[in-house]
């Protein structure tokens, strides 16, 4: 077998598949806050906590309905997005005719009640989620070894980030809602529910934070904190994407994944705090971010 | 965009209503302050006074210069180190300690400050808060001077000027009062200073004082410099009160802390500050004895102030006595 300066192979290949695995929850969880934020002017602090939760409920199906990955995950996203409703329902629309930090506000603290009491109720130990049966083991590549899992949540996150871009994109739906994000009065003028259209666009963004909760589920333990230091990460991946541009948030967030499995590599080190330079060096290059426009 | 977070709502908070009653109130909380240790666990109010002290000092940045910083626990925690360190390995007297702490918080609002002051809003609280998190890591790593996940422990506290012996609780409190009431003149005097009036401008209209002539960036960048100094001297103070600095200082949620202190207390009021740590270190003592999930009480407060309680306690007190005074007058 070939070496990469000194790196086997192995190591490398396995760090990569590490690094894309992370790109693909960076980039469904930047996905929904580009999404939110784009419509609503909000950064939802509550993404990390609502990732937890969906993988949450698809831990109680399993173990109080006794409904396995498949129909987790279809269930637990429309959960959380059902929870993400009431949430700007009842709190977060109060608060659009004031600054936007309010928001970022009132959703830290929701993120606080929600790790709180999950945090109480279940220890931060966390609970073992098995991988489904049908995907289970895995097959050698000939250069490194691929658990069938792992491959199917980078295909299902690039599925969804492309499916999500479609939608908003390229379809009348979606041109709704750009039209909105631009001039609400105008669109609402035109007899287009902006308030409820605001309402689903929340709810859709964090259920992709749930989705993304159910697929981490048998990667990671469940456990109530799994979302506090990762949220702070996809922060600068969205950041770095340019906030408010979906295609910068999904770009960015596999890079920066594999950068980082990269930075395992070769400096190990500074593989926590790399997304965060990078974050700093983008700023003072391109304070948009990589695809975003100055607004 | 300027952000007017302390001015949405209320108008202005810092209300114009007559020195008499303002006075009064001063000489109480002072009174207040003297006797407190005697009405309290010594132990327990010094590290109240700590986060009080930390509390004015982000304010400094969001009530006077509209800045939200979601980093500013990088500033307290570094400091914390730093002073622990200098006074434990050093041999420095606890005054020269926290001088140290400040100036290497200082330092690192300067550089947090020069990178982040480039965008507003939401922007500059993501940037502040990834920031933090490099910082938070950085001390992770830092093991041999950090401590590590056990922290830096058995800070000794010392003798002031070498002469004065604070070991007691009594003495460390009155210590810290002391560092606290310099401090908080401190912050008076910046506030009604010249340079506090164009933060304050900058703060109500960013646009109108960059066309009156003001480098409006150099202003942001003194004042989060400054905020973040007194930052580390708050949390300096700390590793000397609670002899312990510890990765929770420097943690992405004592940042969220401090602006939970802020809100409850008063943005943009002088005193809300202190007041807003005041009770949210002592609910979180109390909790941590009933047992009770003291995140999700914390996060519960914060919903709810920001849902119904923007100008926190001492914005509301500061209307209350500004409606009466008017109603006086006429």
């Amino acid at each position: 077998m070939f070496e990469l300066l000194g790196i086997p192979p192995q190591a490398l290949f396995g760090q990569l598949l590490l690094g894309l695995i992370n790109g693909s929850f960076y980039a469904l969880l930047s996905l929904g806050l580009a999404v939110i934020f784009g419509m609503l002017n909000v950064i939802n602090f509550a993404h990390g906590a609502l990732y937890m939760v969906g993988a949450f409920v698809a831990w109680f199906l399993m173990q109080y309905a006794g409904i396995g990955y498949w129909g987790a995950l279809v269930i637990a996203p429309v959960a959380v997005g059902l929870l993400g409703i009431v949430i700007e329902k009842t709190m977060l629309s109060r608060l659009y005719k004031l600054d936007h930090l309010y928001g970022l506000l009132l959703t830290f603290g929701i993120a606080l009640i929600l790790e709180g009491s999950f945090k109480h109720e279940f220890g931060v130990s966390g609970q073992a989620y098995p991988v489904p049966t049908a995907l289970a083991g895995g097959t050698n590549l000939g250069f490194m070894f691929l658990p069938f899992y792992r491959g199917w949540v980078v295909l299902l996150s690039v599925v969804v980030c492309v499916a999500t871009w479609y939608a908003i994109e390229r379809t009348r739906l979606g041109s709704y809602l750009r039209a909105a994000t631009e001039n609400p009065r105008l669109v609402q003028a035109f007899g287009i529910n902006v308030p409820v259209m605001i309402t689903l666009t929340y709810g859709v963004g964090v259920a992709l934070a749930g989705l993304a909760g159910v697929m981490a589920a048998p990667i990671y333990s469940v456990n109530p904190l799994m979302g506090s230091n990762l949220i702070i990460v996809v922060f600068a991946v969205v950041v770095i994407g340019g906030m408010g541009s979906i295609f910068g948030a999904v770009v960015s967030g596999y890079l920066l994944g594999l950068t980082e499995g990269l930075t395992k590599v070769f400096f190990p080190e500074a593989s926590n705090i790399v997304v965060f330079i990078i974050m700093v060096v983008v700023l003072l290059l391109r304070p948009a971010g990589l695809f975003g426009r100055e607004r | 965009m300027a952000v007017k977070l302390s001015t949405t709502v209320s108008g202005t908070v810092t209300g114009s209503f007559s020195p008499g009653p303002r006075i009064v109130i001063g000489l109480l909380l002072i009174a207040l302050l003297l006797a407190l240790p005697f009405l309290a666990y010594p132990g327990f109010v010094m590290k109240a006074l700590c986060f009080a002290l930390f509390a004015c000092a982000f304010n400094l940045v969001l009530g006077f210069v509209g800045l939200l910083s979601f980093g500013h626990a990088a500033f307290f925690g570094i400091a914390a180190y730093a002073t622990g360190y200098a006074a434990k390995f050093w041999g420095f007297t606890p005054e020269l300690a926290i001088l140290f702490g400040a100036l290497i918080g200082g330092l690192l609002g300067l550089i947090v400050g020069w990178v982040a002051i480039r965008r507003q809003g939401i922007y500059f609280a993501m940037i502040t808060l990834a920031i933090s998190q490099m910082v938070f890591f950085f001390c992770i790593q830092a093991g041999g001077i950090t401590g590590g996940e056990d922290g830096l422990q058995g800070v000794p506290r010392g003798k002031v000027f070498g002469l004065i012996d604070i070991e007691d609780s009594l003495a460390g409190y009155y210590f810290v009062l002391a560092v606290f009431l310099l401090c908080f003149a401190l912050i008076w005097r910046i506030v009604h200073s010249p340079f506090g009036a164009v933060l304050k401008a900058i703060r109500e209209n960013e646009p109108r004082a960059i066309s009156l002539g003001y480098r409006v960036d150099r202003f942001k960048l003194l004042a989060f410099t400054l905020s973040a100094a007194l930052a580390g001297v708050a949390g300096g103070t700390k590793a000397i009160a609670v002899q312990l600095a510890s990765l929770t200082d420097v943690q992405w949620q004592m940042s969220g802390e401090v602006i939970l202190m802020t809100l409850l207390g008063g943005v943009g009021t002088l005193v809300g500050p202190a007041v807003g740590a005041g009770l949210v270190v002592s609910m979180e003592n109390y909790l941590a004895e009933s047992g009770l999930p003291v995140t999700t009480v914390i996060g519960f407060v914060f919903v709810v102030c920001v849902l119904a309680f923007r100008r926190g306690i001492v914005g509301e007190f500061n209307v209350w006595l500004g409606r009466r005074g008017s109603r006086a007058k006429s």
